[in-house]
């Protein structure tokens, strides 16, 4: 059961039972959603954009834990980043939910929680739907 | 005499593997079912002994694939009971039957306004094909709803059911809520106003007895894989009259009786259903599936599983976070259900590291779903070797689940 204890752990079941950013902003400059039909999961990611600046990121879905939780840590980690240093924590954490941490000088300490996902192959696309979608919203040009 | 699941047990190799390092706990029965041994045999037999293509040449071994092929046909043509063996065209599963159904008999006969009545629990693919039909030539596809226990909801059925009504399209057995329907009146209804009857057995065809000419339908369709035989191989069941006069779905060798550049003659039913070199060694082992399950019993193996639905269902009703999806009366082995707000991709991923294999998801019933107001579900369903100390790991399972998530 290790390796369940390990995908499960308290800040993922946290994350998933009180989410953060959560709910659809009044105002927002980039919005995207994401679906997984396999699944039944989606997410939508509001981007409130300055510049290159993520002033805001707000999340709102319905999915099992583990995309809950990694699109609520995601928020928490984007918030106030550029648009650059968002990019490179996604690098990371796919680097992670891939490949795990073994070897892995992991600079973001929230992404540890992951470490794990890689033991579940068919979970991958849950961890991943969140920032896949923010990389979407990216590109949203409505504004 | 109680049923003898420890022998039966035997003939599944599978059942003694592990999963996750745990023995194997396989309730995903209502996806695919396991294989008995005679089956693969079959296979094996086949690509060993007497291997060459069907329908063609003078030479032995062709004649023997033929024969055994053709066996396979009288075996399904008993097994429910058809008329004639020229009634059974073997297809790549239910989803091509539909398919073919909607194609051939569906656009040489309907015409726009006309309706096609399915129900609120069908399978996607007893839906879209009949959307893909009203956009070509704009049939109207109209369901019977259903209730929250997952019962036909008839008030109106005589409506639902009427004049314009051609093709009454209905699921036996639902695969996501276990309901088993109330074809024969329904079908009965659909008889007076000149419908023709559409039964997808893909989920009784392994549980129930089905005698076609009791029931009354023109076509059936069922996937071999669900019935203990190989993937890929199907059968579609129509009334000869019907066969006889519907265009060939596909075209080219074997479904011919004479072609030059001029004009092709096209052979008789079922061949003419059957083009291009079939599926042969599948065919060939559905039919020893089906001989194995028809030695058995049907009325035997739908008893059992019927102990533990009953059982398993107890259990379940037990822990107060359960809420089961599916609470019809009349129910199959099937049990899809939540846990509290627990998703059902956790809970699958929990049990599978207790060794056990349940479906997690929509089901193919995206409709089902959103009448629950529910994303997905988790679904066990029992097949004839699944056991009572099989249930109770699974139980136990589900109680880790919820420990996992407090």
């Amino acid at each position: 059961m290790d390796a369940i204890n390990e995908l499960y752990q308290e800040v993922i079941l946290d994350h998933n039972k009180n989410p953060r950013n959560y709910g659809k902003p009044e105002a927002y400059t980039n919005f995207a959603e994401g679906f997984n039909p396999l699944c039944g999961d989606r997410v939508e990611i509001y981007l409130n954009l300055d510049n290159d600046i993520i002033k805001d990121i707000k999340f709102e879905g319905k999915g099992c834990a583990i995309s809950k939780s990694s699109a609520s840590i995601m928020t928490t980690l984007l918030k106030g980043k550029t648009i650059q240093d968002a990019k490179e924590i996604y690098s990371e954490f796919l680097e992670i939910v891939m490949h795990g941490c073994d070897g892995l000088e992991v600079k973001d300490e929230d992404l540890e929680v992951f470490c794990g996902v890689k033991d579940f192959p068919t979970r991958v696309k849950c961890a991943t739907l969140g920032w896949h979608t923010f990389e979407e919203a990216l590109k949203d040009q409505k504004v | 005499m109680s049923f003898p699941v420890d022998l039966i047990r035997k003939d599944f190799p599978i059942l003694t593997r592990k999963m996750s390092g745990k023995p194997l706990i396989y309730l995903d029965n209502a996806a695919t079912t396991q294989k008995p041994q005679i089956m693969i045999d079959t296979i094996v037999d086949f690509y060993s002994n007497y291997y060459a293509n069907i329908h063609r040449s003078v030479y032995e071994f062709s004649q023997i694939a033929t024969e055994q092929y053709e066996t396979a046909r009288t075996i399904i043509k008993e097994f429910i009971n058809a008329e004639t063996t020229e009634e059974i065209v073997f297809t790549r599963g239910a989803t091509e039957g539909i398919n073919l159904i909607a194609n051939t008999y569906g656009k040489k006969f309907l015409k726009k306004g006309d309706e096609v009545l399915v129900t609120e629990m069908e399978h996607h693919s007893n839906i879209v094909p009949w959307q893909e039909l009203a956009k070509e030539i704009g049939i109207i596809l109209r369901y019977i709803p259903m209730n929250d226990n997952g019962e036909l909801v008839l008030d109106n059925i005589d409506d639902l059911i009427n004049e314009k009504t051609k093709i009454v399209s209905i699921v036996h057995v639902s695969n996501s809520l276990g309901t088993v329907l109330p074809i024969k009146m329904l079908f009965d209804k659909a008889k007076k106003v000149g419908a023709i009857c559409v039964l997808d057995a893909s989920q009784s065809i392994q549980h129930l007895n089905i005698d076609v000419q009791e029931i009354g339908c023109d076509f059936l369709v069922f996937s071999g894989h669900k019935i203990y035989g190989p993937t890929g191989i199907g059968v579609l069941y129509g009334k000869s009259n019907l066969l006889e006069n519907i265009p060939p779905y596909q075209t080219g060798g074997d479904m011919i009786r004479s072609v030059s550049f001029e004009r092709t003659i096209y052979a008789d039913v079922p061949q003419k259903f059957e083009a291009g070199t079939q599926h042969i060694e599948g065919a060939i082992a559905l039919g020893a599936s089906i001989r194995y399950i028809h030695n058995i019993g049907l009325e035997k193996i739908f008893a059992y599983e019927h102990e533990l639905l009953n059982y398993a269902t107890n259990k379940m009703k037990e822990i107060p976070e359960v809420t089961i999806i599916g609470t019809a009366k009349n129910k199959a082995s099937v049990i899809s259900f939540m846990l509290e707000d627990i998703h059902p991709h956790d809970v699958g991923t929990i049990l599978d590291k207790f060794g056990i294999a349940v479906r997690t998801g929509q089901h193919c019933t995206e409709p089902v779903m959103k009448h629950f107001n529910i994303p997905a579900t988790t679904r066990a369903s029992f097949a004839f070797y699944n056991t009572i100390d099989e249930i109770n790991v699974f139980i136990n399972g589900i109680k880790e689940v919820i420990e996992t998530f407090k």
